[in-house]
């Protein structure tokens, strides 16, 4: 999930009094500016689609968080909002989905039935229950029946967070989340 | 017009196909099926309506349930055949009803019940290339979880 | 025919020898930007013009029948909030009517009152969604949707105060309600009704009597009388095709045979009518809101909490009237508390039939529109 990227001319601030500073004010500013411009897929599978429509609509307005774009096709993705239940049918496209999406890209697991299979859970023959099963590894989960247009809110702040907690090139130190997705803690809260 | 007259009137026109009555519903034996659909829909009755298709399953046998509606009636008439396990095969209704041919096909997926003759015989809601019958009542997979039952749970007065 | 052998300058495009014809068939989901959820249509197109669609379902199918098997009467009216989640207080209806006719089970008038109540208001949020949906499918990306969010939230935070939720609302019971009408109820849903009908005429003036919202659902998706009736679509489609059928008046449940109120058809059956069709439903839904609220009686509408319904050995099969069309139940109870068999018969399932009829010898765009105005949900189509 994180992925190296080379400043330019990385190597030669190095060598330069207050360079160490410049690389990581812009680690800093690229950190903001990938939480600040998440485009979300358009994944919207049951009821909490609508809860997903109604945070973009205008009385909870998900744009002035940046991630009011929301793009169909997943080449252009940067996060997919897994919003309703995922049935065996659905679970064999969403693989391919994520697949498709270009990385650094993020998934927010919305609602009790993309977390673990919600009421679907028992006596059901067709539901994966929760998109880890799938195999795909889940950022955020964002809890609810549907989850209230506040608490995605909530979900899309606490993403934007973890993106700026992520260091880049520097894995294996304590406290920092590693290429293989583990994720740091956070020593400040 | 309620389910007496009805039964009358099936019973002058299709003597002797008529299986044991109930009190909500007719039974009819499964070969006169297509006769009986087709008077009921151009008959004065008119049966214009064929609101739903499902089918019960009885664990020795299967019930397949026929709901049909008449606006000039007002009435929905509910109308049963009992299939033996061994020969789940019917004719199908969606030459008559054009809203047969889904509704068929979700019986046949969830029980395995054959419609004869039908235009697009697969399964709609499950994938296709799975081979049991889910809403049957001996369906059992390894990932089918039950829910576990709570104690105490007593019927209220 | 290899590129290399191509004289460019002497194509003539109206001999057909220099062309090749080829039918595509193409995927249209079952993720795409059109809100009506995960469908997969099949469409065979000859350039832009469809000439076979097939549509697969199952994509949303969560095995609600098999899990009312193994729960009581009570605890599946959460499961079906989730049906048509758009208007989970008609399903709710729906289904405790049902369980009650087979308990043969009498309601309390003020609970029958406020189940009227509801139910006409989440009937305006649903249609409400409806008309959005479909000018953001025909390209009026986010205003007309915004709006309709926006009124859409005003019901939906009464609601809210109603029974603590805005989605899945839970809140008919078997015998009546959860929970009775908060105080200052009928105040806020009249001014609601005030400020909506000024919207209307916002709407028409914005997207019904538009010039391009006009040629582009104008003969669209043209569907007759006959063909609806056979193919058993119920609802404002069937109303639009010039069917003057509305349970509500023909066959009356709860107590809407003490209202007025008007059932609009439409004439020509394509998609103008069916948008128009639900418009005017609002309007017809508000009429029977204020004179419910004006004759509501006295009395404590709920229900005790912890009852176990153990009905007798028998079947019944109810039809209520839902924004969508006729949404059946079938159940067949066996004596124990759970349900032997239980069917829901919903009726996007069926509306969704006659979708590849209406298609054929369309271009793709007009396809959407056809989509978009006859209105499905596919939690209700997949359960």
């Amino acid at each position: 999930m994180a992925v190296n990227e080379k400043i330019l001319g990385e190597k030669y601030l190095q060598k330069f009094p207050g360079g160490e500073l410049i690389l990581s004010k812009s680690e800093d500013l690229f950190k903001w500016a990938k939480g600040s411009s998440l485009w979300p897929l358009t994944f919207g599978l049951s009821c909490c689609a609508i809860e997903m429509m109604a945070t973009g609509a205008s009385k909870f307005d998900i744009d002035r968080f940046g991630a009011g774009v929301f793009r169909s096709s997943p080449r252009q993705c940067d996060v997919m909002i897994v919003a309703g239940t995922i049935c065996v049918k659905m679970g064999e496209c969403m693989k391919k989905l994520y697949a498709q999406m270009p990385e650094p890209k993020y998934v927010i697991a919305m609602g009790n039935c993309a977390i673990g299979g919600g009421i679907f859970y028992h006596d059901t023959y067709s539901v994966i229950q929760g998109t880890e099963k799938l195999g795909i590894p889940v950022d955020v989960y964002v809890t609810g029946c549907p989850p209230r247009p506040e608490g995605l809110l909530h979900g899309i702040i606490k993403l934007q967070e973890k993106i700026r907690q992520v260091q880049q090139g520097k894995e294996g130190q304590k406290g920092v989340a590693g290429k293989d997705g583990s994720s740091g803690t956070d020593k400040n809260s | 017009m309620d389910l007496q007259e009805l039964t009358k009137i099936l019973n002058e026109r299709f003597p002797g196909v008529l299986g044991e009555e109930n009190k909500t519903a007719v039974v009819i034996k499964k070969e006169s099926l297509l006769e009986v659909a087709r008077f009921l829909r151009e008959d004065d009755c008119a049966f214009e309506n064929l609101h739903c298709v499902t089918a019960v399953d009885r664990r020795d046998k299967m019930e397949l349930v026929y709901h049909l509606y008449s606006f000039k009636l007002k009435f929905m008439l509910t109308l049963k055949i009992y299939l033996a396990s061994d020969d789940l095969a019917v004719e199908t209704l969606s030459g008559i009803w054009k809203s047969a041919n889904w509704l068929e096909r979700e019986v046949y997926d969830l029980f395995g019940i054959k419609f004869l003759n039908h235009p697009d015989m697969r399964r709609i809601l499950n994938p296709e290339e799975w081979t049991d019958y889910p809403l049957r009542k001996d369906f059992d997979r390894p990932d089918f979880i039950r829910l576990p039952q709570t104690e105490g749970l007593k019927a209220g007065g | 025919m290899p590129m290399t052998n191509f004289d460019i300058k002497n194509i003539d495009p109206e001999k057909e020898d220099n062309l090749s014809f080829e039918e595509l068939i193409v995927n249209m989901g079952p993720q795409h930007p059109s809100t009506h959820g995960v469908l997969y249509l099949e469409l065979t197109l000859d350039g832009e013009v469809v000439l076979d669609c097939r549509p697969h379902i199952g994509y949303l199918h969560r095995s609600c029948e098999k899990i009312a098997e193994n729960r009581t009467y009570v605890q599946f009216i959460p499961f079906t909030d989730r049906l048509d989640y758009l208007a989970s207080m008609n399903n709710n209806l729906g289904y405790v009517l049902t369980v009650e006719k087979l308990l043969n089970l009498q309601v309390n008038e003020r609970a029958q009152y406020i189940r009227v109540i509801i139910a006409e208001l989440n009937r305006v949020a649903s249609h409400l969604i409806s008309a959005g949906t479909l000018a953001q499918d025909l390209g009026a990306y986010a205003t007309p949707l915004f709006y309709c969010f926006r009124d859409r939230e005003k019901i939906v935070e009464l609601f809210d105060t109603l029974c603590g939720s805005r989605l899945t609302y839970n809140y008919m019971r078997i015998g009546g309600v959860k929970n009775d009408l908060p105080p200052g109820a009928d105040t806020s849903i009249k001014s609601f009704i005030k400020y909506e009908r000024e919207k209307l005429k916002e709407y028409d003036d914005l997207l019904t009597y538009n010039a391009i919202f006009l040629s582009r659902t104008k003969k669209v998706g043209i569907l007759k009388k006959e063909v609806a009736i056979n193919y058993s679509i119920t609802g404002p489609n069937l109303r639009a095709s010039g069917v003057p059928w509305d349970l509500r008046k023909e066959e009356p449940y709860l107590v809407y045979d003490r209202f007025n109120f008007d059932v609009p058809v439409g004439e020509a059956g394509d998609a103008w009518d069916r948008f128009k069709v639900r418009l005017e439903e609002i309007e017809q839904s508000f009429r029977i809101i204020e004179q419910a609220l004006g004759g509501i009686p006295e009395g404590n509408p709920t229900v005790k909490i912890n009852k176990v319904y153990k009905p007798a050995a028998g079947e019944v099969y109810l039809r209520t009237e839902n924004p969508k069309g006729e949404l059946g139940f079938y159940i067949v109870s066996d004596g124990t508390t759970k349900p032997y068999r239980n069917k829901i018969r919903s009726p996007s399932f069926s509306n969704l039939a006659v979708l590849p009829e209406l298609v054929r010898g369309v271009n793709i765009s007009d396809a959407v529109c056809v989509l978009g105005s006859l209105d499905i949900v596919m939690g209700e189509i997949d359960r």
